[in-house]
């Protein structure tokens, strides 16, 4: 029973076990805290239960009764008889009934868990009143917003700024990957539902999309492992080396390899872009150090090969000052006093690197790497600043050093086919979620945060 | 090659030679590091127009580029978009450090529910490519109307601010490691946690403080594409970063080439000195505040 008794009752038990005040918010949301009395906040509950009405009955409803069907009146041309012209009718919008309608939802959700929140307050309200425990004042709820629940406070605007900002499009996006919008078939204006017809298409090998969506994922994995392992390992070398203690003018090599990187990154792939190009200052170069021909250059963005391992290679350039950076902080930052312990109990160096340094390195870094590779498959700004996907074959929208994410931009910004774009995208996501919750769950930060506190 | 080595070999001739070794690499390795920022600068002074040149260094030098940059309004309006970035980095810096710290310090420091549910939802956002929201989010923008003329800016401003709650993870980190019992003691004196935040945990957590501040304001001066996706053709209200882009397209390149270096040392020169400054606090926000 005491275990029960401590147990927060659910919406449904409250309005079971509640009095008329806490049964009538079921309806009129807030009424039971304002016969609790907390008339303040019943009152701001019921104002946000009349405002819901009142949105729901001028749009909400109309924008989800749309929903199924997404609008069914094409643009038309109709004689005007009066004016003496034709004039074009308004039609449905079906992408703006889609958008409209996902918000909808999510304000009905809102109201939901609104509900749910209500009802279980006022039942709380009525066993502390039952009991002849104080129920909290209007005033005394605000202080405790800047005490016991400070996180509300802090917490409310970033979260809707979240939930208004990713989560809405997000879910948005993801509804179009099941729909036609695209302008394939002209079906920018008015589309319908078309099930799972685009998953289907990005993943047959045998058509033209499919053809392209696996060459691009294998592009994307290579890359990514490439792109995050070779910068960690060489940047942790880098960062060893220069952290030796014989190695002069640390401060020196450390200056040279971070002023890169202080660089906007944007900037510095557009100068590598244009240095690399057939008649850029790398050609010029090799032509004055007469290492090729006078007409002759490297072809850095129009061999396939040439343009993959040029791009890995930069991405070097970027990311190991980065590592370098982020190890050197974590090889200060190892406690001296787990070294002098270890150093107590008579452990050698390689003892102490292995027991000590190494495992902590992977403890605080392995989210490190996570995030980087989740970082490299999105990794948007280098492919389109150095390669811009390129070199493309004829007929196909992706080029051969398209990542899925660059080929997501080309489908939706330029070619618009929304829908298939939207697919790649959470195939892309599918992916990410696998490999990262694998990875992350397993890891020792995850299921200790607090080990090296 | 480890430490241990090198220390029972002390002044042996083996450790010389590795070391000379060392220093030469390093210095290849460097020269490679900062030759295109070197190349970059020289361009930005060089005399002769255009994009690619036969000599690998320029033959005469000039200040007009600089010149140029700053007051040729015409065609590539740089001082505008110069001021319509400030603009809009001022606002998003000021939304989003509080976020981010906010949204740390709770995480941080306060025990409720919804804490694990946010972190792994913020893990999980993350995990989705940033184009999928961005066309979204632009459909969004434009249904309020926050995507013709001057409000443009105020898109911009929501959508570098909005989300930054999802990236708490360095502040948190660094709250992290500021002791407990600090707080403990206050909460004793009878300190609201609002006090705890801002008279105690904020003074000691000054490093993150900073480090959040400049990462936020740099922010707008380094996107360029979704500034470019909600700008489109409103050449107005162009930020930096799309300018930049734009002197290297087609139509520009050959008038713009030297300009658009001016315009990249310009930018990168207050970008890397807050960088380099930053770097200091970066490695103290990994490493704690509170130390013995």
């Amino acid at each position: 029973m005491a275990g029960k008794l401590n147990k927060e009752a659910s919406a449904v038990e409250s309005f079971a076990k509640g009095d008329l005040y806490t049964k009538l918010s079921a309806v009129f949301m807030g009424a039971g805290l304002i016969g609790h009395k907390q008339i303040a906040k019943g009152i701001l509950i019921l104002l946000c239960e009349i405002a819901w009405v009142i949105y729901m009955i001028r749009t909400g409803i109309h924008s989800i009764a749309l929903l199924p069907s997404l609008g069914d009146a094409a643009q038309e041309k109709v004689w005007n008889e009066a004016k003496q012209i034709y004039e074009y009718t308004a039609g449905d919008n079906s992408q703006q009934i889609l958008l409209y309608g996902v918000v909808a939802l999510f304000v009905v959700a809102a109201i939901v868990v609104l509900w749910i929140l209500q009802m279980k307050h006022s039942y709380k309200m009525q066993k502390k009143i039952e009991n002849g425990e104080h129920v909290p004042t209007f005033k005394e709820d605000i202080i405790s917003l800047f005490n016991g629940n400070l996180h509300i406070t802090l917490m409310t605007l970033p979260c809707l700024g979240i939930l208004i900002f990713n989560i809405v499009p997000l879910v948005y996006m993801i509804s179009m990957a099941f729909t036609e919008y695209s302008k394939e078939n002209e079906k920018l204006m008015l589309f319908d539902w078309n099930g799972l017809t685009q998953f289907q298409r990005v993943l047959n090998m045998q058509g033209n999309i499919g053809r392209q969506f696996w060459h691009v994922l294998a592009w994307t994995v290579t890359w990514a492992i490439f792109a995050t392992f070779l910068n960690y390992i060489l940047g942790m070398i880098l960062a060893m080396v220069i952290n030796r203690k014989d190695t002069k003018a640390k401060g020196f090599w450390r200056f040279c390899f971070v002023l890169s990187i202080a660089v906007p990154q944007f900037v510095s792939l557009m100068i590598m872009n244009i240095m690399l190009q057939p008649n850029g200052a790398v050609n010029v170069l090799l032509r004055n150090l007469g290492w090729i021909g006078a007409g002759e250059s490297l072809p850095f963005w129009t061999n396939v090969t040439w343009a993959r391992v040029t791009i890995i290679i930069i991405n070097l350039w970027v990311g190991i000052p980065y590592t370098m950076l982020q190890v050197t902080g974590i090889l200060q930052n190892i406690p001296n006093e787990l070294y002098e312990a270890a150093k107590m109990d008579g452990a050698g160096t390689v003892t102490i690197f292995f027991k000590i340094t190494l495992p902590y390195m992977l403890f605080v870094t392995t989210p490190y790497l996570i995030t980087s590779f989740v970082g490299n498959i999105n990794n948007f700004n280098v492919i389109y600043l150095l390669s811009g996907g390129g070199p493309t074959y004829v007929g196909d929208t992706a080029g051969q050093t398209d990542l899925l994410v660059t080929w997501l931009y080309k489908l939706t910004i330029d070619q618009q086919y929304y829908n298939l774009g939207a697919v790649i995208g959470i195939i892309t996501f599918v992916i990410l979620t696998i490999v990262t919750l694998v990875t992350y769950r397993n890891s020792a930060s995850y299921k200790n945060e607090e080990a090296f506190m | 090659m480890s430490t241990m080595e090198l220390k029972k070999n002390k002044r042996s001739p083996h450790l010389v030679a590795v070391n000379v070794l060392v220093h030469i690499l390093l210095g290849i390795l460097a020269l490679i590091w900062v030759l295109p920022i070197f190349w970059i600068v020289l361009t930005s002074f060089r005399a002769e127009p255009g994009a690619y040149t036969s000599t690998f260094l320029p033959q005469g030098y000039t200040l007009n580029n600089y010149i140029k940059l700053f007051t040729d309004r015409n065609v590539l309006n740089f001082p505008k978009m110069f001021t319509n970035t400030l603009i809009i980095a001022i606002v998003t810096c000021i939304f989003s450090t509080f976020f981010v710290l906010s949204v740390a310090y709770s995480l941080s420091r306060m025990r409720f529910k919804f804490r694990k549910p946010y972190m792994n939802m913020a893990m999980i956002l993350g995990l989705f490519p940033g184009f999928m929201t961005m066309v979204a989010q632009y459909f969004l923008l434009k249904s309020m109307g926050l995507t013709e003329g001057s409000s443009i800016r105020i898109g911009l401003i929501i959508v570098y601010s909005a989300c930054t709650g999802l990236g708490f993870q360095i502040a948190k980190g660094y709250f992290d490691t500021i002791p407990r019992s600090i707080d403990e003691a206050a909460v004793m004196d009878g300190a609201t946690q609002w006090q705890v935040f801002t008279k105690i945990t904020m003074p000691l957590a000054k490093p993150i403080v900073i480090y959040t501040v400049l990462t936020s304001f740099i922010a707008p001066w380094v996107d360029f594409i979704f500034a470019k996706v909600l700008c489109r053709a409103n050449a107005d209200e162009y930020t930096v970063a799309i300018g930049l882009w734009n002197m290297l397209q087609k139509e520009y390149i050959y008038q713009w080439y030297t300009c658009f270096a001016a315009g990249a040392v310009v930018i990168s020169i207050p970008i890397a000195l807050l960088f380099l400054y930053m770097q200091r606090f970066y490695v103290e926000g990994v490493s704690g505040a509170v130390k013995g």
